[in-house]
């Protein structure tokens, strides 16, 4: 375990493992109740929509585009579904057809990333507005949609635990390591990080470039509905508003922050888990000391900006990034 | 004349006398067609999405379209700039009456003013704002805090820690701000309680969430918390529950009385909701609404304050009619 070849390998990666230990340890030593299970349980619970989020985030930015929709698909897959649910649909029918429609939509985004050579970053960002725009016009009438109560067998879930950790967090980490098995082991886990890398080269060598872009987006989808249905399993509803939150830049942090350079080619759910738990650390000794809502953002903006400065030092542009821009 | 043509003729006599009796002079419906023609109404809600505003739309609308008035309602979606903008559209329309929730104290204050200037008669209804205009229907917001202290009192004991948080709404709107103060006031009277955490939810369930547990983490030994909205108490209920202390930590909060506030106190997440009767209150702004229309007198010319007359309910309270329904309102719409 030649710790200078860890370094080498993910240097930013290493420096927020080593900032979430030294925070870890600050914490413990002098923010009273932080060192407790209950809070660590806490912390770790807070983020795992984050987590689940940033997973599907990370996997897309590797490929080096960008997925501005999910917080949108995911809000309103969920809603859809708890609608139909309480409009009598069965589950199974119900689950069908959100779980096509997603695909659908994932579909639309490759295809409009992948086939139209539209930018993913206005690609995402228009099919993010369009889906809010349908879906709150047509499918829902109510920012908030309540999980009916003959369905809640769906919320006992989300107090359920295996021995003391809440089926959530277990179900962040399998998600996360399904993704990281799917990007090592997988050939086309692979070929996302040439794709990444150099789109132009990819091509060149036969790899079917466009096809994997769009099954990007379409794991993506899938990804935020599950995200929508965590939030279902806890609150038993779910509210639409959290499209106009700052979830999505909450997001994009802890894939930044954790390692994956948003150039792309680079980075994997290990940065995506130490992301999250730097974050989660912050998140939780900033509500620990009180401090109020509008300075947790600042503080979380300042982390961002030095996350960005930091992958724009150690990881510098290469001369095919600067032709083609990051995003 | 035989026997039946004698019937005959005297039931036509008969029914032309009683024709001419009935034919008094009633200047009601003459008023109200006169009123009420060609008249429209605007509602501007903070957003038409949630359940008091569908409420009030689905009641004040019903009983003014059947008057003959024309009804319309605007979506500012939680902008208070996109809401602006709709009460200066009806403004320009020339409209007979508009409708609003202020979305704090100071926003539409000159807008009020500028519409009364145009003859429109101003209700504000549910929030109050620092401009009095002629009409306020909805709660006095300090008598719910002070109903929503004595239940948490009552539901902690005095065999408690006597430790309350309270999860306000946010720092502008004047339903929090008031509700506040009517807690505090209320806690005076009762030595030994107090408010050991406040923190805001930005009206939003997660946030609530979010800091209800925080809350719980710093004071494990809290006795009741009060959330100054039912559909946020959603997330303070479910923070509950995570940490395993339903039934432990008495929660009261105040709603509209929609069936999901029912459901609420039934599933044991709220234990004692101050219900602000949102068909009662359309009635009275609907009152207000027909009595403005035919009363001739000058917009800005009188002010009134209807509020709302609130109790406080628990789940054994809970009976078929206690809440209204959104479902049966959009079927039999």
């Amino acid at each position: 375990m030649n710790l200078g070849n860890i370094y080498r390998r993910d240097r930013q990666g290493f420096i927020v493992l080593i900032l979430s230990i030294v925070l870890f340890c600050l914490f413990s030593l002098f923010l009273p109740a932080f060192f407790s299970a209950d809070n660590l349980v806490n912390l770790v619970r807070s983020v795992t929509l984050l987590g689940i989020l940033a997973v599907a985030m990370g996997m897309v930015v590797i490929g080096r585009g960008i997925d501005l929709s999910i917080i949108s698909v995911m809000a309103m897959s969920t809603a859809w579904f708890l609608n139909m649910l309480n409009q009598q649909t069965p589950l199974y029918i119900a689950l069908a057809i959100v779980l096509l429609s997603v695909i659908i939509i994932g579909a639309i985004n490759g295809i409009l990333i992948a086939y139209a050579e539209i930018p993913a970053l206005f690609a995402t960002l228009a099919t993010g507005i369009f889906i809010y725009g349908v879906g709150r016009s047509q499918l829902i009438s109510q920012d908030v949609i309540y999980l009916p109560n003959q369905h809640q067998s769906l919320a006992t879930l989300g107090e359920a635990h295996i021995g003391p950790i809440p089926l959530e967090i277990i179900l962040f980490i399998a998600i996360a390591a399904l993704m990281a098995f799917l990007l090592r082991a997988f050939k086309y886990g692979r070929f996302i990080y040439l794709i990444g890398d150099n789109l132009q080269a990819a091509r060149n060598t036969g790899i079917p470039v466009r096809p994997l872009i769009t099954l990007q987006y379409i794991i993506s989808a899938l990804v935020a509905f599950i995200a929508g249905l965590v939030i279902v399993t806890s609150l038993h509803s779910i509210n639409t508003r959290i499209i106009n939150s700052s979830l999505l830049y909450d997001v994009i942090l802890v894939v930044v922050v954790g390692g994956i350079g948003l150039s792309g080619g680079r980075g994997n759910m290990r940065n995506v888990i130490y992301g999250t738990l730097l974050i989660g650390l912050i998140i939780n000794g900033l509500t620990i000391l009180d401090i109020s809502d509008l300075y947790q953002n600042l503080i979380k903006a300042s982390f961002l900006l030095i996350a960005l400065i930091l992958d724009g030092v150690i990881n510098p542009r290469d001369e095919q990034t600067d032709q083609q821009g990051d995003i | 004349m035989k026997k039946w043509q004698k019937a005959w003729a005297l039931g036509l006599v008969l029914s032309l006398w009683g024709s001419v009796a009935m034919g008094r002079d009633d200047p009601g419906p003459a008023s109200v067609d006169k009123s009420f023609k060609d008249k429209t109404v605007i509602l501007v809600p903070m957003a038409m999405g949630m359940d008091l505003s569908q409420g009030w739309a689905h009641y004040i609308g019903k009983s003014l379209k059947e008057a003959g008035v024309n009804f319309e309602t605007r979506d500012p979606n939680w902008k208070p700039d996109a809401g602006a903008e709709a009460i200066t559209d009806a403004i320009n329309r020339k409209v007979a009456a508009i409708i609003v929730q202020s979305p704090d104290l100071q926003s539409y204050s000159k807008l009020y003013k500028r519409a009364q200037q145009a003859g429109i008669y101003v209700i504000q209804v549910d929030n109050p704002s620092n401009y009095a205009s002629d009409a306020f229907v909805g709660s006095n917001w300090n008598t719910v805090g002070q109903l929503e202290a004595q239940a948490v009192v009552a539901g902690c004991g005095a065999n408690s820690s006597r430790k309350i948080g309270v999860i306000q709404g946010d720092q502008v709107n004047a339903s929090s701000l008031d509700q506040y103060a009517g807690l505090e006031a209320e806690l005076k009277k009762h030595p030994g309680f107090e408010v050991v955490a406040a923190p805001y939810s930005n009206w939003d369930e997660t946030t609530a969430r979010n800091v209800t547990n925080t809350l719980i983490q710093q004071h494990p030994d809290v006795c009741g918390i009060v959330d100054f909205w039912s559909t946020t108490a959603q997330g303070t209920g479910a923070a509950i529950r995570d940490a395993g202390k339903t039934g432990k930590i008495y929660l009261v909060s105040t709603g509209g009385g929609e069936q999901a506030d029912c459901d609420r106190l039934n599933s044991g997440l709220l234990d004692a909701l101050v219900s602000t009767d949102v068909p009662n209150q359309s009635r009275d702004v609907s009152t207000l609404v027909k009595y403005f229309l035919q009363s001739g007198t000058q917009a800005g010319s009188s002010k009134s304050w209807l509020y709302t007359p609130e109790s406080i309910t628990k789940r054994q309270d809970v009976k078929p009619g206690t809440c209204w329904s959104l479902k049966e309102n959009a079927a039999s719409a």
